[in-house]
C-alpha cells in the first residue's frame, strides 16, 4: 500500500500524550484505545492548497486592524517554517491568535476580568514566502488565569496553526516567550516531557531584527512533519 | 520500507477554547455549494466526550484527498481551497459542513472514497486524525484501511445517509469510551 514514508515518528517525549491528567480537560476528551498505526497511502500525501485570496492586507499586522493603536508592547514575531530535512516550506498557511496585553481574548467565553482593547482583535494569518519565512507585527500578549487548578495562570503565548505540504504536516501549537516564570508551572507547556522539545516552543529575543526606538523582535522557527516536495501554488500573484 | 527516522518536529499544543478568533474566517457561514446538486454532500453530527457530553469547542477539518488541486469537479467558493472544509461545534456539540462528495482517487483504486478528518479541541493536546467513509458506497468492505481494523469498530468510520435528505450524511465523533471513534496515526 505504501512506498517510502514521508514523515518520521516523533522521538519519545517530544509530543504530548493525549491523556495528561495535570491538564484536566484532557481526562474526558482523550481516546483510551491506542491509535491505529497505518502505513501511509497516497491520500495522506495530499493536502489543501491555500491561495493569496484568503489573506488580507492587514492580516499580518495585528496592530493595524482598527482605528487606533492597541495598548501594549509592540513586537515583531518572525521565523521560518521548515520540513524535517530543514528545507523551507513555501506558501504554508500560518494562522495566529492571542490574548491582548491585559491577558484577555476577544471571545465570548473568556470571562477574565481584564479589559478588552477596542483596537485589538488578536487574529492574523499569512503565507510563508519563498524562503519559508513568516512575520507579523502584534502586541505582546499578557498571561491570564484559567480554571485548571487553584491559582492557575497561563504563561504568555501566541497560538499558531500551520499547514505544511500534506495533511500529516498539520500542526497546531503555541509559541512562548523567553524568561517567562510561569512556564514551569503550566501543565499545557509541560505536557511535552522532553525539556529540549519544550524549549523549541520558546521564541528568542532577536535584537538584530528589532527596530530601535520602535519595537522588539522575537524569532521562532517551526519544524513540521514531512519531507517531500511541496505542491504549493505559485506565489507572486 | 526502511524504518522511520526520528526527527524533532515542533511539539503540538492544544487549540484551546478561543480558536474561533483566529480560525473562524475559514468556516463557511452559509454554504456556497448546494446540497441538492450532484457531487455535493452535507455532513452533520456531534462531537462527544468520554461521558457522552457534547464538546462545544471542537474544530473539525475535512479533507477530500481526491480533490483536484485547483478546480474540483464542483465549483468552490472563491478563496476556499478545493476539497477542504473547516467546522466548529456549537453549544450542543453539533457541526455541519457542505462539500464535494469524495470520489475514488485515480492514484489509488483500492481505497473506497473517503475524507480525512482532523479533530481539534480544548483538552486535546494533539489533534486526532480519522477517516470518514460514506455508508452508501459499495466498496467500503474492500477498502484496506476499513478492513484493517476490528469489525466491531468499523462503523465509527462510516457516515450514515440521512433517509429524509438526499446527499446528507450523519456522522459523530466520539472522543472516548466504548463507542470511541477509531483514530489513526502515521
Amino acid at each position: 500500500m505504501n512506498e517510502q514514508s514521508t514523515v518520521s515518528l516523533a522521538a519519545p517525549g517530544t509530543q504530548p500524550e493525549y491523556h495528561f491528567p495535570a491538564y484536566v480537560s484532557s481526562i474526558s476528551r482523550s481516546p483510551r484505545m491506542p491509535l491505529v498505526l497505518l502505513p501511509e497511502t497516497p491520500s495522506e500525501r495530499t493536502g489543501p492548497v491555500f491561495g493569496h485570496g484568503l489573506i488580507g492586507e492587514r492580516d499580518n499586522d495585528l496592530t493595524a486592524q482598527h482605528a487606533g493603536d492597541p495598548i501594549g508592547e509592540r513586537i515583531l514575531v518572525q521565523g521560518r517554517v521548515l520540513d524535517e530535512d530543514g528545507r523551507p516550506v513555501r506558501g504554508a498557511l500560518v494562522e495566529v491568535w492571542q490574548a491582548n496585553a491585559a491577558g484577555r481574548y476577544r471571545h465570548k467565553v473568556d470571562v477574565h476580568d481584564a479589559p478588552l482593547d477596542p483596537n485589538f482583535t488578536g487574529a492574523g494569518r499569512m503565507l510563508t514566502d519563498e524562503h519559508g519565512r513568516y512575520w507579523f507585527k502584534t502586541i505582546k500578549p499578557g498571561p491570564y488565569p484559567w480554571g485548571n487548578h487553584y491559582n492557575a495562570w497561563r504563561p504568555a503565548h501566541i497560538h499558531f496553526s500551520l499547514f505544511g505540504a500534506g495533511v500529516l504536516s498539520r500542526l497546531v501549537t503555541q509559541m512562548y516567550f523567553p524568561g517567562d516564570p510561569l512556564q514551569p508551572l503550566d501543565p499545557i507547556f509541560n505536557s511535552i516531557a522532553d525539556a529540549a522539545a519544550r524549549q523549541r516552543l520558546v521564541s528568542r529575543l532577536d535584537m538584530d531584527r528589532s527596530q530601535p526606538d520602535f519595537m522588539l523582535a522575537y524569532s521562532w522557527d517551526v519544524v513540521l512533519r514531512g519531507r517531500y516536495d511541496t505542491p504549493f501554488e505559485e506565489t507572486g500573484r | 520500507m526502511s524504518a522511520n527516522p526520528v526527527s524533532t518536529t515542533a511539539g503540538s499544543q492544544t487549540v484551546g477554547p478561543f480558536f474561533r478568533i483566529g480560525l473562524e474566517y475559514l468556516i463557511e457561514q452559509a454554504p456556497a455549494l448546494r446540497l441538492d446538486s450532484p457531487g455535493v454532500i452535507g455532513i452533520r453530527g456531534r462531537v462527544l466526550d468520554g461521558n457522552g457530553r457534547p464538546v462545544p469547542d471542537a474544530m473539525l477539518e475535512f479533507w477530500n484527498p481526491a480533490a483536484e488541486m485547483r478546480c474540483g469537479s464542483v465549483a468552490e467558493p472563491v478563496g476556499f481551497p478545493a476539497g477542504f472544509r473547516r467546522a466548529a461545534t456549537n453549544e450542543e456539540g453539533r457541526f455541519s459542513v457542505v462539500m464535494q462528495r469524495p470520489a475514488k482517487a485515480g492514484f489509488d483504486r483500492r481505497q473506497a472514497p473517503h475524507l480525512l478528518v482532523l479533530v481539534f479541541a480544548r483538552g486535546l493536546l494533539r489533534h486526532l486524525m480519522t477517516r470518514m467513509y460514506l455508508g452508501d458506497e459499495a466498496d467500503n468492505g474492500n477498502d484496506p484501511v476499513v478492513t484493517g481494523i476490528p469489525a466491531e469498530r468499523r462503523a465509527t468510520l462510516i457516515a450514515r445517509p440521512d433517509a429524509d435528505s438526499p446527499g446528507l450524511y450523519v456522522w459523530d465523533v466520539i472522543l472516548q469510551g466504548t463507542a470511541e471513534t477509531v483514530f489513526f496515526a502515521w
